[in-house]
């Protein structure tokens, strides 16, 4: 069997794709990547359909040694230390590399963001769950036992081998957040006050140290409900800004529950939903309010900048070693 | 209620909430699962999932497929005509063991509603319940309504692990907690069948509509299907129509 092997782990690394879609009436999260963008771009540097599972860490990332013939990797997010022949290297964050078996390789620390994302050649020869890879911890789903990878673990690979080819570096993309996050007013922003409606667009808020995949806390001004903060629960999406008794607001993450019974004022628009991943705990975020049909054209043109990216990706930028 | 009364809520640019009211009720339920049975019928491009709820059908949709007033106006002329056209509904019998062992809240319910544990196991087994929707937890069924007697706000103090299989009671609701999970409801005891397992198609085995009646057993008949169970050869079937 191909397999990277993790020969060290200090921090939470975990298998996601692009989520589990299809079984939210049967109450499963959709999970996937917190930064899809990033998960994207390292697919496309190594060749691999935009949807294909990667290794998502926080912070840094494990060491795994290479037992394969050989393997193609890149990351975005982080630098990769490289030991190969008793020789250490730094690979840029966007560039892939070509590895031998016994190599090994440590991602990151992370550059700026809260996550790193690891693609390999191929992708991994697992099984998923429900038809993804995505790793969800609460019910077991997915990844490698449906948990984060643990030392000693074995990621079995697709690909036996990488082919000899000229490297590629993922062109310049700004991975910082936006200064004011893009929401749409609704579904429930009736149940709040104009003036709460107004904070939420005018205040800085922090990231707070509870967040977690599920979703992220933020701590600044409260908002004030007009109509109570218990709702008949009803559906979440990713970016739903559910706003609890305390008034102050949780974006709902990868793993939100597929229901909930907050009120939501607002919803992250999706081409800024991917930038959220990226901040860490003590971050400063705002919020900056446009139309439906505003959040669709911002999708449409990240769409169009990931397929510009993914084209200039098929021209090679240095020989491979 | 004419449907002119049902709101389409944007959810950002990735999903549309189909809004029939604010409360609980059955009829309520019922046009939203009709509606659900509409939409998935007719598969409009690029609606990617359907979420019925209490109170409204949550239509996730790809915003590069299609548009929010795009959905919108597919499902406008579907509005109409909701009531009345449900259809025939699969009917369940879960086995519970109400034993203290597994009814850890037992006592305190009776105490709070006055009725001896007895009857607490009475009201609950002798109620054919609506599952309303699927959420909190993969599988894990809203289902209603519970006899007013029993109706309890959820614990002040919620646990923060429930074991899997547990029965249990908040508000007008009872459940059974699929996984082992935190939870604030109230445990009336222990079912031994899985309602979840991520190897099935589907995976969840009761869906919203579904009508489920509780039947009580003892610890010796908890033990056989449990063991029953652990083998995986305990399916539950729904009652021949």
């Amino acid at each position: 069997m191909s397999a990277l092997q993790v020969v060290a782990s200090s921090s939470i690394a975990m298998l996601q794709d692009l989520g589990r879609l299809g079984q939210q009436r049967y109450g499963v999260p959709v999970s996937g990547a917190l930064d899809a963008v990033s998960l994207r771009i390292a697919n496309a540097v190594v060749g691999n359909p935009d949807g294909t599972a990667a290794l998502e860490m926080f912070y840094r990332g494990p060491t795994l040694e290479v037992a394969a013939e050989s393997v193609r990797v890149a990351a975005i997010g982080a630098a990769l230390e490289v030991v190969s022949g008793g020789a250490g290297r730094t690979v840029a964050a966007g560039l892939s590399v070509r590895l031998a078996r016994g190599d090994r390789l440590t991602v990151g620390p992370c550059a700026t963001s809260l996550v790193a994302y690891l693609a390999v050649e191929g992708g991994f020869a697992l099984a998923g769950d429900l038809g993804s890879l995505s790793t969800f911890v609460r019910a077991g789903l997915g990844g490698i036992d449906g948990r984060a990878l643990k030392k000693g673990d074995l990621l079995p690979l697709a690909a036996a081998s990488a082919p000899e080819r000229a490297e590629r570096r993922a062109p310049k993309w700004d991975l910082a957040p936006p200064a004011r996050v893009r929401v749409v007013f609704g579904p429930q922003d009736d149940h709040f006050t104009d003036r709460a409606r107004q904070t939420l667009i005018e205040s800085a808020y922090t990231v707070s140290r509870q967040s977690d995949r599920m979703g992220m806390r933020l701590e600044g001004p409260a908002l004030e409900h007009a109509k109570g903060f218990n709702i008949v629960s009803d559906g979440t999406a990713a970016g739903s800004i559910q706003v609890p008794g305390n008034g102050l607001p949780i974006v709902l993450l990868a793993d939100r529950p597929t229901t909930g019974g907050y009120p939501k004022i607002a919803t992250v628009a999706s081409a800024d939903v991917p930038s959220l991943g990226r901040l860490r705990p003590g971050a400063t975020i705002g919020f900056e309010a446009i139309s439906v049909e505003g959040a669709e054209a911002a999708r449409r043109e990240l769409e169009a900048r990931l397929a510009a990216l993914r084209a200039r990706l098929d021209e090679p930028v240095r020989r491979s070693r | 209620m004419s449907e002119t009364s049902a709101r389409l809520l944007p959810n950002g640019d990735t999903a549309l909430a189909v809004e029939f009211g604010e409360r609980i009720d059955r009829a309520t339920s019922e046009r939203v699962l009709a509606l659900h049975d509409r939409l998935a019928r007719a598969a409009l491009p690029g609606v990617v999932e359907l979420l019925p709820t209490f109170r409204s059908l949550m239509v996730h949709y790809d915003p590069l497929r299609t548009s929010h007033a795009e959905v919108a106006r597919r499902i406008r002329p579907l509005l109409d005509g909701l009531e009345g056209v449900s259809p025939v509904a699969r009917r369940w019998t879960i086995p519970v063991c109400y034993d203290p062992a597994f009814a850890l809240d037992l006592q305190e319910v009776a105490t709070r509603t006055g009725l001896a544990p007895a009857e607490v196991v009475e009201h609950h087994s002798a109620t054919t319940y609506h599952v309303y929707m699927i959420g909190f937890l993969p599988g894990y069924p809203y289902m209603g309504d519970l006899p007013a007697r029993l109706a309890l706000p959820r614990r002040e103090n919620p646990r923060t692990q429930v074991p899997a299989g547990s029965v249990a009671i908040a508000t007008t609701m009872t459940a059974v907690y699929t996984l082992q999970s935190p939870g604030g409801w109230h445990i009336l005891g222990r079912t031994p069948v899985s309602l979840w397992n991520r190897r099935r198609t589907p995976p969840a085995v009761l869906a919203p509509g579904d009508k489920v009646r509780f039947a009580p057993i003892g610890m010796d008949e908890f033990a056989r299907l449990a063991k029953q169970a652990d083998a995986g050869e305990l399916d539950l079937a729904p009652e021949a129509q």
